[in-house]
């Protein structure tokens, strides 16, 4: 397969494109937070001390009574600007705090979709060269028992199995941990097992039944054919051939579940403790922190929005046809 | 597979329906005395840390959990088919704007979504509808409104195709209404696939349910559903592995017979797929 570049132009697009997605979840963001009910001023209202001028002075100060729009403009700004607010609870700035969290979840979700798609690209591929055999009826099962699972359940069980029962794994992530050297390294890969493994196991069950299709929809064409009449050995068409088309779609799929894989870290941060952005957001909402709230939200659906944008520079890069339309 | 899974999600139904006027232990009645006990003849799935009975706990759970299931799946496909209707008969404008909106919520990451309005909205609803009654209205509206984008999606493919296909085409010639070639000539037709869908929304619904009541921010704990009884037990892993085994093993077993029963739907209803 020759591989070309894909052009300036096309990215260009792309990332223009993403420019009206982003605004249209942070309208979503705002109008949520404007519809909810109560305010930030009631406290002062009920505060016999406090005067109702100052109330009314401190409401136009803080352009509580501005129109909708203006304040939407003001949040918007002060968003791009890198001022998310400051954090009741941690007393830093939400921007900090979020960044501080933030590589812990990137690295459990990077692991976990890698091995998401170390199961299911073999498993699936093997399953469609031989449809409806034994294997396939296994794997087929398997995957269903698998996105059938909810991770909370899963990690529950593996706590109970291999920290209670077998005690091999610790089942508190900890990010302060007191060794140097290999040792400090095993000691994170050995955290980290667990959640990786409830979160991969999820969505490479999901991707497996994908995989499947795809490959049957590629195997079936014509080119196939050919290759196999030339005399290429089989397992050579399976991976030269069919599997470097099939995965094409492949790659959109593992870019669109991305909504799904950050629930999933948030369930799974929360249950292993995890010190990421999802177990910050739900402490942060049981402790009414609603800054940090927004700031998570946001973030994570801005991160969504640029592994789109991945996918799809990525698809156009793997299939000429779609960058040059 | 389908027809196991049936009679499997036919039983969990009947247990859950009849259990309350068979299995009469009260849901919230507390005996120190019996805390944390495995299954035995008197609490045949064992009790929780105030000793109440578990199996009551999750017939009543069971209860709430399937309810919130299907209310939401309504909810998901009733928004679901009126916006991919209102897309597929209206081309231009109206159908790209309505594309983009659904591309834009499919492209929200649904939990940190879900969690943010209940965590907006809580305390007002609770006011107005009671602490359960607000609970159930809001979970079911916010899994039922970040959950119709697929149906949508997929209603809209199928009016495009039918709308051009001759039956329609006669019915429009014999002077029927817009309205009335939706109704009695295209819905019924698009509706196969679309009952697929549902069958999968109502397992995904069980699990978000579940999910946002385990994290603490669905039902209040003292509301049993099998994802706040788990949540609960989630503290007492190493003593009581029971109190967690048995409401994990029936949100498992319930969504994976829900989604056995679509697969076989799709199979049923898509006579093109050969292979």
């Amino acid at each position: 397969m020759q591989v070309h570049r894909v052009s300036r132009q096309y990215v260009i697009r792309k990332l223009l494109i993403m420019i009206p997605s982003l605004l249209g979840i942070s309208v979503v963001l705002f109008s949520l937070l404007a519809l909810a009910p109560g305010d930030p001023f009631d406290e002062l209202a009920t505060n016999p001390a406090v005067p109702p001028e100052v109330r009314a002075a401190l409401r136009a100060k803080f352009g509580l009574d501005d129109p909708v729009w203006m304040r939407y403009w003001h949040w918007l700004i002060a968003l791009l600007q890198g001022d998310w607010g400051f954090s009741f609870v941690s007393r830093m700035d939400v921007s900090t705090l979020i960044m501080q969290r933030l590589p812990v979840t990137l690295i459990v979700i990077g692991a976990s979709q890698i091995l998401a798609i170390a199961i299911a690209i073999p498993v699936g591929v093997l399953a469609a060269t031989r449809p409806y055999s034994l294997f396939d009826q296994v794997a087929n099962t398997f995957a269903f028992i698998g996105f059938s699972l909810p991770t909370f359940f899963t990690g529950l069980v593996l706590i109970l199995v291999f920290s209670i029962q077998l005690d091999w794994l610790p089942f508190v992530y900890r990010a302060d941990i007191a060794a140097t050297g290999w040792a400090f390294y095993w000691e994170h890969i050995k955290q980290s097992i667990m959640p990786v493994t409830v979160l991969g196991l999820f969505q490479g069950a999901a991707l497996v039944r994908f995989v499947r299709s795809s490959v049957l929809d590629v195997i079936r064409l014509d080119y196939v054919t050919t290759a196999r009449s030339k005399g290429i050995g089989e397992r050579k068409v399976i991976t030269r051939h069919v599997v470097r088309t099939a995965l094409i779609p492949v790659v959109t799929l593992v870019a669109l579940q991305m909504p799904i894989v950050f629930s999933g870290a948030i369930v799974t941060e929360q249950i292993f403790r995890v010190p990421g952005i999802g177990s910050l957001l739900i402490s942060s909402m049981l402790a009414n922190d609603t800054p940090v709230v927004m700031g998570v939200t946001f973030v994570s659906a801005c991160l969504v929005v640029i592994f789109n944008l991945i996918a799809d520079i990525l698809y156009g890069w793997l299939d000429p046809r779609i960058a040059f339309r | 597979m389908a027809l196991v899974s049936a009679l499997a999600l036919a039983v969990i139904l009947f247990a859950v329906l009849a259990g309350p006027f068979i299995w009469r232990v009260p849901i919230n009645e507390i005996d120190f005395a019996a805390k944390l006990q495995g299954p035995s003849w008197k609490h045949p799935l064992g009790t929780d840390d105030l000793g109440q009975d578990l199996l009551s706990r999750l017939i009543y759970g069971g209860r709430i959990s399937i309810a919130v299931g299907f209310a939401a799946m309504v909810v998901a496909i009733f928004f679901g088919v009126l916006v991919g209707a209102i897309a597929g008969m209206s081309s231009g404008r109206v159908d790209a704007a309505l594309m983009w909106v659904t591309d834009l919520f499919l492209s929200l990451p649904q939990l940190p979504l879900l969690l943010l309005v209940i965590y907006l909205f809580r305390e007002p609803v609770k006011g107005v509808l009671g602490v359960e009654g607000g609970a159930f209205v809001l979970i079911v509206a916010v899994i039922g409104g970040t959950r119709w984008m697929s149906a949508a999606r997929l209603v809209r493919a199928q009016f495009l195709s039918l709308r051009e296909k001759e039956f329609v085409e006669a019915a429009r010639a014999l002077g029927a209404s817009r309205l009335r070639q939706v109704t009695q000539h295209i819905l019924p037709n698009a509706l196969g696939p679309v009952i697929v869908v549902a069958t999968i929304d109502v397992a995904a619904a069980i699990i978000a349910e579940s999910t946002l009541s385990f994290l603490g921010l669905g039902f209040p704990s003292d509301v049993p559903t099998w994802g706040s009884v788990l949540r609960d037990a989630k503290d007492y892993l190493d003593i009581a592995p029971h109190w967690a085994l048995f409401p994990g093993a029936l949100i498992f077993i319930t969504v994976l017979a829900i989604n056995f029963i679509g697969d076989g739907l799709r199979d049923a209803l898509d006579p093109r797929r050969v292979l």
